[in-house]
């Protein structure tokens, strides 16, 4: 076998797409890791800069960790558009056309935004990451266009699945809306982006979150990172959702849900920026609720059908058989107890903070909302690459003892992880700066021992599938021509 | 067994969690030689401001060359209780400020006329002692920064020897000069440059109390017993601008209660070291890493 024929599995297939995403993402996680908390505490800070010959002025940090952010953030959008196009039913043009620009803006983004943040200023690389972010955007575009929901090609004929009574799919109008709303959010912080990029005055939101008087475009950046990420887990949630083959009367209630939340929480988040911004909280709460209810949903109905399936050859299952049956597949269970996982690491804490205004945020110092802040949005993203992770798994055909201890040790690193962050961002509550120490170091521990071993755990499955690229018969010839649509449950 | 075993573990790990930290544990004994009386005077002109740089000027000005010491609040204390400036109440020392105009702007909280905190006295970090007559700064602490002290008490302090608290742009001034310096020193922060979070300075210990103040003027460039510091003074001359204790400054802005910081702390990484970087809270607010220093 060619080498031409690795290439063509690689990036012109959707396995193979996948799996390079991750694995960049996987690198750079690994090599940026290393310059933050405990590991710049141990001085492997230095050591990396010195390695990699990296250029970091302090004062210039936060424009580094806004191409960061975005770095990482592109390559999810690419993994989730290859997830969509594999998934969903449109035109090959589409379908390669979306692909080539999502890929090589991801590419863009990442490789030349990371070598202008981190390796001296040559403005020539800044000007590619912006072109890498721009073809993003008309991917978004041309992805709106080939998902149009009011198309006789994609008529429902299977009646379990949500649809009008003209029988268009409500949950293909799900992923046209979000697709949609993505876009258009994009741009509500490519305008501000442009803004303060353009005249270099760049900012973290979470700085500015106290000051009395916000500007209109500070405002959108705020909006901007919050709709995006929400976005970002609102689409995975309609992916995974389509992989397990969602359907029945949830299914039906769900989707249009889901198109509610989805529009009403943009709408809210675009308000900030608008007159409205007085109640444009309310609206995101408003909004929020539906998309929520959705993916509750999504979790009773799963949960049922792994509880269904695992028990349908005993007659009277027990609690306890019934219990097993739920989480005898890690991967297939995973996704949604990350989900709910996320209500204690996230949106708890979220409404938790919300209920207790005046004893936390009108009491407590910036620096330690700034901590829950950016914590939860921490948390938010670490759970979205957990589930993109199991369904990884899933798709590159892990069977037996090997799946279940890839998705468990997922499910558990990355848990530990979590729960570590969150009593870290709470620990205000329960215990005084004097005495905290020896909580924050065990906290600490349990952040790097989850995250660090499930970045081994990922390194793993790459060298595993790097290695497979040698062979002649590898695993790699029998994914490359496998869709994602193909593989959704019976 | 195993769940015997993953409960001992959980168990263990959690009693060693809370086990309880020696705030009080020894520490060494230095001398800096820096005069936490001196004050240092800042020209009137231009310079950058924040971190975008934005030009802004200021009227000549005097300020503090180190954070005011537990020491000189003991001493303040001591005064200004004898001339009913201050009154313990309880376990707190109280008094009073004007007030701010409320503006009734969404998340403002009311601060009125009255008795307001100064400093607790039940706190154990808490390095003033009052024994019922008299404030005294606790042994070895005396040429450390006053921490746990409210803005209220910050500005008591400066308000009770005809001074103020810096503006946050007198502060910035004083602690980047004229140039757009992001650090006192320079551009870059190495571990001898000030006291940070896991700085490895000899007053800390990051498996028990984590990390604790170091004397004023402590990073001028001298030896203290194996531990060579950097000078870090500002161009101005100052020292502590940037680590050690969060600066309370004095600027009470329309339509919010908060309070601003600058400096960064023993607690916080070196990114919040960097001149233009702000910590806020609400006045009564009250840390074992948030102290001041006065202008006049």
């Amino acid at each position: 076998m060619k080498i031409i024929n690795r290439f063509n599995y690689l990036f012109n297939s959707t396995k193979g797409l996948i799996l390079v995403a991750i694995a960049m993402i996987a690198l750079l996680t690994a090599v940026w890791g290393m310059l933050s908390g405990p590991m710049a505490e141990m001085g492997v800070r230095e050591v990396v800069i010195k390695l990699f010959n990296m250029d970091i002025v302090q004062a210039e940090r936060e424009g580094r960790m806004i191409i960061l952010y975005h770095s990482v953030a592109m390559a999810i959008v690419a993994i989730e558009t290859y997830m969509v196009t594999s998934l969903l039913k449109m035109k090959e043009f589409f379908k390669l056309a979306i692909r080539v620009l999502v890929t090589v803006g991801y590419m863009f983004a990442m490789i030349f935004g990371m070598g202008f943040a981190y390796f001296g200023h040559n403005w020539a690389l800044h000007g590619l990451y912006i072109t890498g972010l721009a073809l993003i955007f008309f991917a978004g575009v041309l992805m709106c266009v080939a998902l149009w929901p009011w198309n006789k090609e994609h008529i429902v004929t299977d009646k379990d699945y949500a649809h009008t009574k003209k029988g268009f799919s409500v949950e293909r109008m799900a992923f046209f809306a979000t697709a949609v709303t993505t876009v258009i959010s994009a741009f509500f912080g490519a305008v501000p982006g442009s803004f303060f990029g353009n005249g270099f005055e760049v900012f973290l939101a979470e700085n500015v979150i106290r000051l009395a008087e916000k500007t209109t475009m500070q405002y959108s950046i705020i909006g901007h990172l919050h709709i995006m990420l929400a976005l970002i887990a609102i689409m995975l949630t309609l992916i995974i959702g389509r992989w397990l083959n969602f359907k029945g009367i949830l299914h039906k209630i769900s989707m249009p849900l889901m198109i509610l939340g989805t529009i009403v929480l943009n709408l809210g988040v675009w308000g900030v920026a608008t007159p409205l911004e007085p109640v444009a909280h309310m609206v995101i709460y408003v909004g929020a609720t539906p998309s929520m209810l959705a993916a509750l949903f999504l979790l009773i109905w799963s949960w049922g059908k792994l509880i269904r399936d695992g028990t349908a050859h005993l007659q009277k299952p027990t609690f306890g058989q019934k219990l097993s049956a739920l989480v005898r597949d890690p991967l297939k269970f995973g996704p949604t107890w990350q989900m709910l996982f996320m209500n204690f690491t996230t949106s708890g804490i979220g409404i938790f903070m919300a209920i207790r205004l005046e004893e936390i945020f009108r009491i407590w110092p910036a620096r330690e909302e700034r901590i829950e802040l950016t914590g939860h949005w921490h948390a938010l993203s670490a759970i979205v690459a957990t589930i993109i992770l199991m369904y990884f798994g899933d798709m590159i055909g892990l069977k037996g003892k090997v799946r279940q201890i890839y998705g468990w040790l997922i499910i558990f690193f990355s848990d530990l992880a979590l729960a570590s962050v969150t009593i870290f961002e709470m620990k205000r509550l329960f215990i005084t700066e004097a005495v905290q120490q020896p909580l924050v170091n065990y906290l600490m521990y349990g952040i790097d021992i989850g995250l660090g071993l499930l970045l081994v755990l990922l390194a793993v499955v790459m060298v595993w599938r790097l290695s497979d690229l040698f062979k002649n018969k590898g695993r790699w010839t029998e994914e490359v021509n496998q869709e994602l649509s193909q593989e959704v449950n019976s | 067994m195993k769940r015997k075993i993953l409960s001992f573990v959980l168990l263990s790990i959690m009693i060693v969690s809370c086990a309880s930290v020696d705030l009080n544990a020894p520490m060494p004994d230095f001398e800096t030689g820096v005069d936490p009386d001196s004050w240092v005077q800042i020209p009137a002109g231009e310079f950058f401001f924040g971190q975008h740089e934005k030009v802004q000027k200021t009227d000549p000005y005097e300020i503090m060359v180190t954070d005011v010491t537990t020491a000189q609040y003991a001493a303040f204390l001591n005064e200004a209780l004898v001339t009913d400036y201050v009154k313990v109440e309880g376990d707190q020392v109280v008094g009073f400020y004007p007030g701010d105009k409320f503006h009734e702007v969404k998340h403002e909280i009311r601060i009125d006329a009255g008795d307001w905190l100064f400093i607790p006295l039940n706190d154990p970090s808490q390095r003033i002692k009052y024994d019922g007559k008299t404030f005294t700064a606790q042994s070895g602490y005396e040429n450390h920064p006053m921490t746990m002290v409210t803005w209220f008490g910050a500005w008591g302090y400066c308000d009770f020897y005809g001074y103020r608290l810096p503006t946050e742009i007198e502060w910035e001034k004083a602690a980047r000069g004229t140039d757009a310096r992001p650090l006192p020193w320079g551009d870059d922060t190495l571990r001898e440059n000030a006291n940070f979070y896991a700085s490895r300075d000899p007053y800390e210990d990051m498996s028990s109390f984590g990390s604790r103040t170091t004397p004023v003027g402590f990073y001028n460039g001298k030896k203290y017993g194996d531990y060579q510091t950097l000078d870090s003074a500002s161009p101005y001359g100052l020292y502590d601008m940037a680590g050690n204790v969060w600066q309370w400054t004095g600027d009470v802005y329309e339509g919010m209660h908060y309070r601003f910081m600058h400096g960064g702390s023993k607690d916080t990484y070196d990114m919040d070291l960097r001149v233009w970087v702000t910590n806020n809270a609400t006045p009564t607010y009250f840390s074992p890493g948030v102290g001041f220093r006065c202008v006049k």
